[in-house]
C-alpha cells in the first residue's frame, strides 16, 4: 500500500510538472456574426489567432456565433471545456462574456470592442476615433468639391466615435469642409444592408461629397460598390479593404484586431495575462490607416507627409481627439 | 428652380430604386394571396434568389444566367410551400416563416462552403451583373428642358431589372383581371369549393399561383444582390420582403394600388435617407430613429383611418379539402 502510495504521488508530480513545463494552454475564441471569413472585422481575429497557432504550435477551439442565442452558449461552453483563454469578439458578446466570467471566476476571458469591466475579463477597445482622423485628414485632402460623407452602420456610440473622429480629421485638414454624416439604421440589420448602404450614398454624392467612409459592416459592400460605379472614393473599416475596388477605395481605417487577438493568446500562453481595459491607439499601433499597393497612386506624398505628422502629433498630445463616448456628444 | 428639379428628380430615382423588389414582391404575393395562399415566405424566397443569383453570375460572368438560376430556385422553395400548404394541408403561416428561416440559414451555410467568405458571394464582374441601360436619344434629349431632363434624368438610365418590375404591374393586372386564368385564380381564392364544382382543380391553380410567385421573388432577389450590389451579402433582403407584403396588403391586393403603396414606402424611404442629419427649421435636427420609423408610423395611420377597409380574399389561408 504505502509503495503504491508513493508510485501514485510521485505519478502526480510527474504529471503536475509535465503539464506545467509543457505550457500548453487551450485557447479558444468565439467570432462573431459574419464568421471569420468576413473580410473585415472576424478576420482579422481570425489572422491574428492562425498566427499565434503557427508561432507556438498550440492549437485553439473556434467557434462561429450565427445566431444571437448562441453567443453565451458558445463563450460557456468553451468556458467549461476548460479554455484557459476565452475570447470573445465584438460588443454583441459584451454581455454575454461580463456573465459567462461572473459564473467562471478562475476562467480568464478577453473581450474585443466590448466595455466589460470584471476583474478575470480584459477588455481591449481601441481609439477608432485617432484612427477615423487619420481618414478623415485623408478624405478631406481627396476630396475636390470640398464635401466629404461618413455612413455608419447601427446608430451606436460606438459608431458615432467613428464618425465623430472622421469629422475632426476632415476639419483639421480643411476648416471649411463639409461632413455629410448617415446612419444605416437602429436595428442589428443594420449591418447588412448594401442596397440601403448603397442608396444613403448615392444620397451623399447628390449632395456633392465625393469620398465616403463607411463604418458599417456588411452594409460597407454596397458603400464600396456605389462609390465604384460613381467614381468615386470610398474609404474602408476595420481590416484593410484597399483591395476590394482597387482605383476607387481611398485607403482603410484599421483596427489591428490580429495584433490584439494575438497579444491576448500570448499574454495567456506566457503568464503575463491581465484583467482590466486595454485601450489601444495610434500609440500602441492598435489602430491606423492602410497604404498599399492598391491605393498607393491615390495618395500622393503630400498628403502622406501631413497624415504621418498629424499622426505622431496625435501620439505626442499635440492633437486631441474628442472621443464621442466621453460624453456621448461630439465636440469639436 | 432648377436645383428644386434636380432634388425632385434625384429623390424619383432613389424611390424607383427602393422600390422595385418591393414592386416584384408585391405582384409575387398578390398572385399567392390571390389564390388563397398566405405567402409571408416573400422575404425568404428573395433571400435565397439573391444568393443564387450572385453566385451563378460569379460562376459564369453571365447576369442573365444569374436572374434565371434565382428565378428557378425561388421557384422551388415556392413548390416547398405549395408541397406542405396544397398537398398536405399545412398551416401556411407556419410554411412561410419555416421557408424565411431556413433560407436565411441555409445561404449562408452554402455561401460558407463555396466560398468561405462567411457567407458573402465574392463580387460579380460588370458582366454579371444588370448595369443601367440608357435608352434611345437620352444623351441627345437630356438639354431640352423639363421634358428632356425628365427623359434622361428619370426615365432613362435604369437597369433591366427596374423596367421589368414596372412592366410586371400591368401584366399582372392584365392576367389576374383580363385572363380564364386570372378570374380562376381570383375564384379559387374566394371560394374554392365552386372552383372545384365547376371541375377546375384547385390545387394545380394554386401551384401555379405559387410558381409565378416564385419566379418574381426570384427576380426580386437577383435585383438586390447582381443589379443594385455587387454580391450576396446575409440576410440582404433586410426585411424587404415584409414590406412589400405590407404594401400589398395596403394595395388591397389589387396590382396597381400595391404598386403605389411600394413607390410611398420607396419615397418614404429615399426621404428618410436625405433627411437625416438635415436641420429642420423650427425643430433642430430631426432624430436618425424618427425619421426611419416615419414609413411604420404612416402605415399604422393610414390603416387606421384613411384608406378603408382592407378586405382578404375570402378562402386565404383556409386549405381546401374536399367534402367526402
Amino acid at each position: 500500500m504505502k509503495h503504491f502510495l508513493k508510485t501514485a504521488s510521485a505519478a502526480a508530480v510527474l504529471l503536475a510538472s509535465f503539464s506545467a513545463s509543457a505550457a500548453d494552454i487551450k485557447p479558444s475564441v468565439v467570432f462573431d456574426m459574419g464568421g471569420k471569413f468576413d473580410k473585415s472585422f472576424n478576420e482579422g481575429v481570425y489572422n491574428g489567432v492562425e498566427k499565434f497557432k503557427k508561432e507556438t504550435g498550440i492549437k485553439y477551439r473556434e467557434f462561429e456565433v450565427t445566431n444571437e442565442a448562441q453567443r453565451e452558449q458558445a463563450i460557456r461552453r468553451m468556458a467549461k471545456r476548460g479554455s484557459d483563454i476565452v475570447l470573445g469578439i465584438g460588443f454583441a458578446q459584451s454581455d454575454a462574456v461580463k456573465k459567462v466570467a461572473g459564473e467562471y471566476p478562475n476562467g480568464q476571458f478577453a473581450i474585443i470592442d466590448g466595455f466589460v469591466i470584471a476583474p478575470n475579463v480584459n477588455a481591449i477597445l481601441f481609439k477608432e476615433h485617432e484612427g477615423s482622423f487619420l481618414v478623415g485628414m485623408i478624405a478631406a485632402m481627396k476630396s475636390k468639391t470640398g464635401t466629404v460623407g461618413f455612413v455608419g452602420g447601427m446608430d451606436i456610440p460606438l459608431i458615432r466615435r467613428f464618425g465623430c473622429g472622421y469629422l475632426q480629421g476632415a476639419k483639421h485638414a480643411n476648416s471649411s469642409v463639409k461632413v455629410i454624416q448617415n446612419m444605416t439604421g437602429t436595428t442589428p440589420s443594420a449591418w447588412n444592408d448594401p442596397g440601403r448602404g448603397g442608396e444613403l450614398t448615392k444620397g451623399q454624392f447628390a449632395q456633392g461629397a465625393d469620398v465616403v467612409f463607411a463604418a458599417a459592416g456588411g452594409t460597407g459592400v454596397g458603400v464600396y460598390q456605389a462609390a465604384k460605379d460613381a467614381g468615386k472614393f470610398a474609404i474602408g473599416v476595420d481590416s484593410n479593404q484597399n483591395h476590394l475596388h482597387p482605383g476607387t477605395m481611398l485607403t482603410s481605417m484599421i483596427k489591428r484586431v490580429d495584433v490584439a487577438a494575438y497579444n491576448t493568446f500570448m499574454n495567456a500562453k506566457n503568464g503575463t495575462w491581465k484583467g482590466g481595459i486595454t485601450s489601444l491607439g495610434l500609440a500602441e499601433d492598435g489602430v491606423g490607416w492602410a497604404l498599399d499597393k492598391h491605393n498607393r497612386s491615390l495618395i500622393s506624398a503630400d498628403m502622406e507627409n501631413k497624415v504621418e505628422a498629424a499622426r505622431k502629433d496625435i501620439i505626442a498630445g499635440k492633437i486631441k481627439v474628442h472621443d464621442y463616448m466621453d460624453g456621448n456628444k461630439c465636440n469639436m | 428652380m432648377e436645383d428644386a428639379f434636380v432634388f425632385i428628380t434625384l429623390t424619383a430615382n432613389a424611390t424607383v430604386r427602393v422600390a422595385t423588389p418591393l414592386i416584384l414582391c408585391a405582384m409575387a404575393g398578390l398572385f399567392s394571396e390571390r389564390s388563397g395562399i398566405i405567402d409571408i415566405s416573400l422575404e425568404g424566397k428573395m433571400l435565397g434568389g439573391a444568393f443564387m443569383a450572385a453566385s451563378v453570375s460569379y460562376a459564369t460572368d453571365s447576369a442573365w444566367l444569374g436572374l434565371m438560376a434565382a428565378i428557378m430556385f425561388s421557384m422551388v422553395l415556392a413548390m416547398l410551400h405549395g408541397f406542405a400548404c396544397i398537398t398536405h394541408n399545412g398551416n401556411q403561416v407556419v410554411s412561410g416563416v419555416a421557408l424565411n428561416m431556413l433560407m436565411s440559414g441555409l445561404t449562408v451555410v452554402m455561401g460558407i462552403a463555396w466560398f468561405s467568405r462567411g457567407g458573402q458571394t465574392p463580387g460579380v464582374s460588370p458582366d454579371g451583373r444588370f448595369l443601367p441601360i440608357n435608352l434611345p436619344f437620352a444623351e441627345a434629349l437630356s438639354d431640352v428642358p423639363i421634358i428632356g431632363t425628365f427623359y434622361s434624368g428619370f426615365l432613362s438610365g435604369h437597369n433591366a431589372l427596374v423596367y421589368l418590375a414596372f412592366l410586371a404591374v400591368p401584366a399582372t393586372w392584365w392576367v389576374v383581371y383580363r385572363t380564364r386564368f386570372g378570374l380562376r385564380l381570383r375564384a379559387v381564392g374566394e371560394n374554392p369549393h365552386a372552383v372545384d364544382t365547376a371541375g377546375i382543380s384547385v390545387a394545380w391553380l394554386r401551384y401555379r399561383g405559387l410558381l409565378i410567385c416564385g419566379g418574381l421573388t426570384g427576380v426580386a432577389g437577383a435585383y438586390l444582390s447582381i443589379a443594385q450590389n455587387a454580391s450576396f451579402v446575409r440576410e440582404m433582403s433586410a426585411g424587404q420582403g415584409y414590406i412589400a407584403l405590407a404594401a400589398m396588403i395596403f394595395g388591397k391586393w389589387r396590382p396597381v394600388p400595391a404598386m403605389l403603396a411600394c413607390l410611398m414606402f420607396g419615397l418614404l424611404d429615399a426621404i428618410a435617407i436625405r433627411l437625416q442629419g438635415v436641420v429642420v427649421p423650427g425643430i433642430g435636427e430631426v432624430p436618425v430613429q424618427l425619421i426611419q420609423a416615419l414609413p411604420y408610423v404612416l402605415t399604422v395611420v393610414l390603416l387606421a383611418g384613411f384608406i378603408g377597409k382592407s378586405v382578404a380574399p375570402k378562402a386565404i389561408g383556409v386549405p381546401y379539402v374536399k367534402e367526402r
